[in-house]
C-alpha cells in the first residue's frame, strides 16, 4: 500500500496479531465450555452406571425390600408401583393432552385455543413440588390417605403440557395440501383428523407421549405426598405405593451403606430406562425424516 | 358426507344464508353433526387444561387460607420458622432459593451459551448432534439422580474446597462459614448450575442456528474474524432469544426439589456465607410436608408452595414473552 507509512504499517500488523489472539482465545474459551458440559455427562452417567451395576442382579429387580439393616432384597414393589402409577398418568394425560392438541391445531379460529397452548407453555416451568401439593389437596385430602392414585393425578398434571405441545407440534407439520384433499372427496372434518391427521403424525405423537412418560418416570418431587411410598407389595391404587425415584431418594438420605447401594442401583435402572426411551426416539424421529 | 341443513318447517333461503355465513367465518364445520360432536369433546378436553390450572390455583390458595388469614403478608418477611411455637415466617428459605438460584445462573449462562456458540458456530455440521446430543441427554437425567451424584460424588469435593477456602480467604465474609458440611448454599448452587446448563444450551443452540447465515457472512467478507462476527452480529441478533433461554433457566433452577434437598444442607436460618446450609423453597415443602403435624404446620407450607408457585409463573411468564417465536428448542427441552 502506498499511503501506508512505516508506523502505519507496524500498528496494524499489531492488531491483527491482537485480533488472531482474542479468536483463538474464544475458541479455547468456547471448546472449554463444550468440554465441561459434555465432560460433566459422562461424569453423572460413568459414575451412576459403574456404582449400580456392580450392585444389580436378578435379585435386586424381582424381590421385595427387606427390613431396615438387613443386606440383600429388591425393589420390585417400586419397579411395578411405578408402572401403575404412571401407567394410571398416561391414561389419565392421554386424552386431555391429545384432544387439547387437537383442538389447538384443528379449530384455529378459536381464541381458546391459543390460550390454552400457552397456559400448556407456562405449565412446564410450574415445579413439581408444587403440582405434588396439587395433587394433595385435591386428592389426598379428598379420600383421606396417601394413595397411587393421588401419584398419578400429580404426575397426569407433568404430562398434560408435555403431551399437547408435542402433539400441536406434530399436527402442525401435517402438509395443509392432505387435509384440503380430505375435506375436497366430502370426508367430513373430524373423520378427516382422525384418519389422516393423526396417522401421518402418529410417531411424532408417540414420541412425545413416551418422552412424557419418560420424564414422569424420573420425577420424585411429586411423589413425596402422594404415592407416599410403601415397603410391601401393593397393587391397590387407593393406598400408598412404591415408586422408584421416591425409593432412591429414602435410600440415599437414610443412615445403611447398604440402602447407599440400593440407592445407585436403582438409579442405575431409571438412568438405563430414560437412556434407552430418549435413544430409541431418536432412532424413531431420525428414522422419519429419511424417509 | 356434509350433512344437509334441515329444511323440513324451516324456511330454506334463511338456513342458507346463515350456512353461508358460518362459511364465511370459517365456521363451517359445525355444520355436521359428527363435526359439531367432536368439536365440542376437543373443546371440553381443552377446557380442561384450563380448569385444572384454575384448580390448581385455587387448591393452593385453599390449602394455604389457614396460614395467609393468621400471618398476612408478614409470612414472607418472618425469619422465625418453629413448629412447636407454631410461628411461621419464610424469608430465609425465599433468600436461600434465590441466591441459589442466581449463583447457579452465574456459573451456567457462561458455559452454557459457551457451548451453544461453540456448536452453532465453530462446529462443523456433522459434528453438531455428536456434541449437542450428550448435552440434551444431560437434561433428560432425572432431578433424583443429580441429586444422589451430588450427594456421594460432589459434595465431598466441595466439602475440601470450602476447607481449603476458609483456611485461606476466612477474612471474606463469603467463605466464613461452617465450611465442614459441605452441604450448604455453594453445594445447591454447583449442582443447580449443572442441571439448568444443558437447558440453556439447548435452547440457546437452537435460537443461534435462527440467526442468517448471510449476516454472519457479510461480517466476514468484510475482514471480521469469526468471533467479531458472532460478538457483533450473531449475539445482538438473538439477544432476546438468548436472555429468554436464561430466564428459563432461573426458572428450573427455582422450581427445583431433590437435588437441592439433598445437597441444599436445609436449615432455617438466614444465610451469611457461601457455605451456610439452607433450605430453598422446594426442599423446604419436600422435607417437611410429611412430618406437618397439625393444620397450621401444613397449611404454612402450602404457603410456601403458593409463593413458590407465583414466582415461578412470573418467570416462567416472562420466558415465554421472549421466546414465543421458537418452538422446537423447547420440544427438545421437554425430553
Amino acid at each position: 500500500m502506498t499511503g501506508n507509512t512505516a508506523y502505519g504499517a507496524a500498528s496494524s500488523r499489531k492488531h491483527s496479531l491482537y485480533r488472531k489472539g482474542i479468536e483463538w482465545l474464544a475458541w479455547i474459551g468456547m471448546l472449554l465450555c463444550t468440554g465441561v458440559t459434555v465432560s460433566i455427562l459422562f461424569m453423572i452417567l460413568g459414575y451412576v452406571l459403574y456404582q449400580g451395576a456392580s450392585y444389580i442382579n436378578w435379585e435386586f429387580l424381582t424381590a421385595l425390600p427387606l427390613p431396615a439393616g438387613e443386606t440383600g432384597g429388591g425393589i420390585a414393589n417400586a419397579l411395578v408401583g411405578s408402572a401403575i402409577v404412571v401407567g394410571g398418568a398416561t391414561l389419565m394425560a392421554l386424552p386431555i393432552g391429545l384432544g387439547a392438541a387437537i383442538f389447538v391445531n384443528e379449530f384455529p379460529s378459536a381464541q381458546l385455543g391459543r390460550f390454552v397452548r400457552f397456559l400448556a407453555e407456562v405449565l412446564t416451568g410450574v415445579p413439581s413440588i408444587v403440582v405434588g401439593l396439587f395433587a394433595y389437596a385435591l386428592v389426598v385430602r379428598t379420600l383421606g390417605s396417601f394413595s397411587g392414585l393421588s401419584g398419578s393425578v400429580a404426575y397426569a398434571f407433568i404430562m398434560i403440557p408435555i403431551i399437547l405441545i408435542t402433539a400441536h407440534e406434530a399436527f402442525r407439520l401435517v402438509p395443509m395440501a392432505l387435509r384440503e384433499a380430505s375435506l375436497a372427496l366430502g370426508v367430513p372434518k373430524w373423520r378427516t383428523i382422525l384418519w389422516v391427521v393423526l396417522p401421518v403424525s402418529s410417531r411424532a405423537l408417540l414420541t412425545g407421549v413416551v418422552l412424557a412418560i419418560a420424564r414422569a418416570l424420573g420425577e420424585a418431587a411429586p411423589m413425596l405426598f402422594t404415592a407416599f411410598g410403601n415397603p410391601f407389595w401393593n397393587l391397590d391404587p387407593r393406598k400408598p405405593m412404591a415408586t422408584v425415584p421416591l425409593l432412591i431418594y429414602t435410600y440415599a438420605t437414610g443412615p445403611y451403606d447398604d440402602w447407599h447401594r440400593k440407592a445407585w442401583a436403582a438409579s442405575f435402572v431409571l438412568l438405563v430406562v430414560v437412556l434407552v426411551t430418549s435413544l430409541l426416539t431418536r432412532a424413531f424421529l431420525r428414522g422419519k425424516s429419511n424417509e | 358426507m356434509q350433512g344437509e341443513p334441515q329444511v323440513i318447517g324451516r324456511p330454506l333461503g334463511k338456513l342458507l344464508t346463515r350456512a353461508s355465513d358460518k362459511l364465511v367465518r370459517g365456521e363451517a364445520q359445525v355444520i355436521n353433526l359428527g363435526d359439531r360432536f367432536f368439536y365440542t369433546v376437543t373443546r371440553v378436553l381443552a377446557l380442561c387444561v384450563v380448569c385444572l390450572v384454575l384448580l390448581l390455583v385455587l387448591d393452593l390458595f385453599r390449602g394455604a387460607w389457614e396460614a395467609i388469614r393468621q400471618f398476612g403478608l408478614k409470612f414472607l418477611v418472618g425469619t422465625t420458622w418453629d413448629p412447636v411455637a407454631r410461628q411461621f415466617g419464610t424469608l430465609p428459605t425465599i433468600v436461600g432459593t434465590l441466591v441459589k438460584a442466581f449463583i447457579a445462573l452465574i456459573l451456567a449462562v457462561p458455559i452454557s451459551i459457551g457451548s451453544a456458540i461453540f456448536i452453532s458456530f465453530y462446529t462443523p455440521k456433522w459434528l453438531r448432534p455428536v456434541l449437542s446430543y450428550p448435552i440434551e441427554l444431560l437434561a433428560g437425567i432425572p432431578s433424583i439422580i443429580f441429586g444422589l451424584w451430588g450427594l456421594f460424588v460432589m459434595v465431598p469435593v466441595i466439602r475440601v474446597i470450602q476447607i481449603w477456602l476458609k483456611a485461606h480467604f476466612g477474612w471474606f465474609f463469603l467463605f466464613n462459614g461452617p465450611a465442614v458440611y459441605g452441604v450448604g448454599v455453594l453445594a445447591g448452587s454447583v449442582i443447580l448450575a449443572i442441571m439448568i446448563t444443558p437447558i440453556i444450551a439447548a435452547i440457546s443452540r437452537d435460537i443461534l442456528l435462527t440467526v442468517p447465515r448471510t449476516q454472519i457472512e457479510g461480517m466476514l467478507a468484510l475482514g471480521a474474524t469469526k468471533w467479531e462476527a458472532i460478538w457483533k452480529v450473531a449475539l445482538p441478533y438473538a439477544r432476546t432469544g438468548l436472555l429468554g433461554a436464561v430466564i428459563l433457566g432461573l426458572g428450573r433452577a427455582v422450581g427445583e426439589t431433590m437435588a437441592v434437598t439433598m445437597v441444599g444442607g436445609n436449615s432455617f436460618d438466614l444465610i451469611h456465607s457461601l457455605f451456610d446450609p439452607v433450605h430453598s423453597m422446594a426442599s423446604q415443602i419436600a422435607s417437611e410436608f410429611a412430618e406437618a403435624t397439625y393444620s397450621l404446620y401444613v397449611s404454612s407450607l402450602i404457603y410456601v408452595g403458593l409463593v413458590l408457585f407465583g414466582i415461578t409463573i412470573i418467570i416462567s411468564l416472562l420466558a415465554q414473552l421472549l421466546l414465543w417465536r421458537l418452538s422446537k428448542g423447547r420440544i427438545a427441552i421437554l425430553e
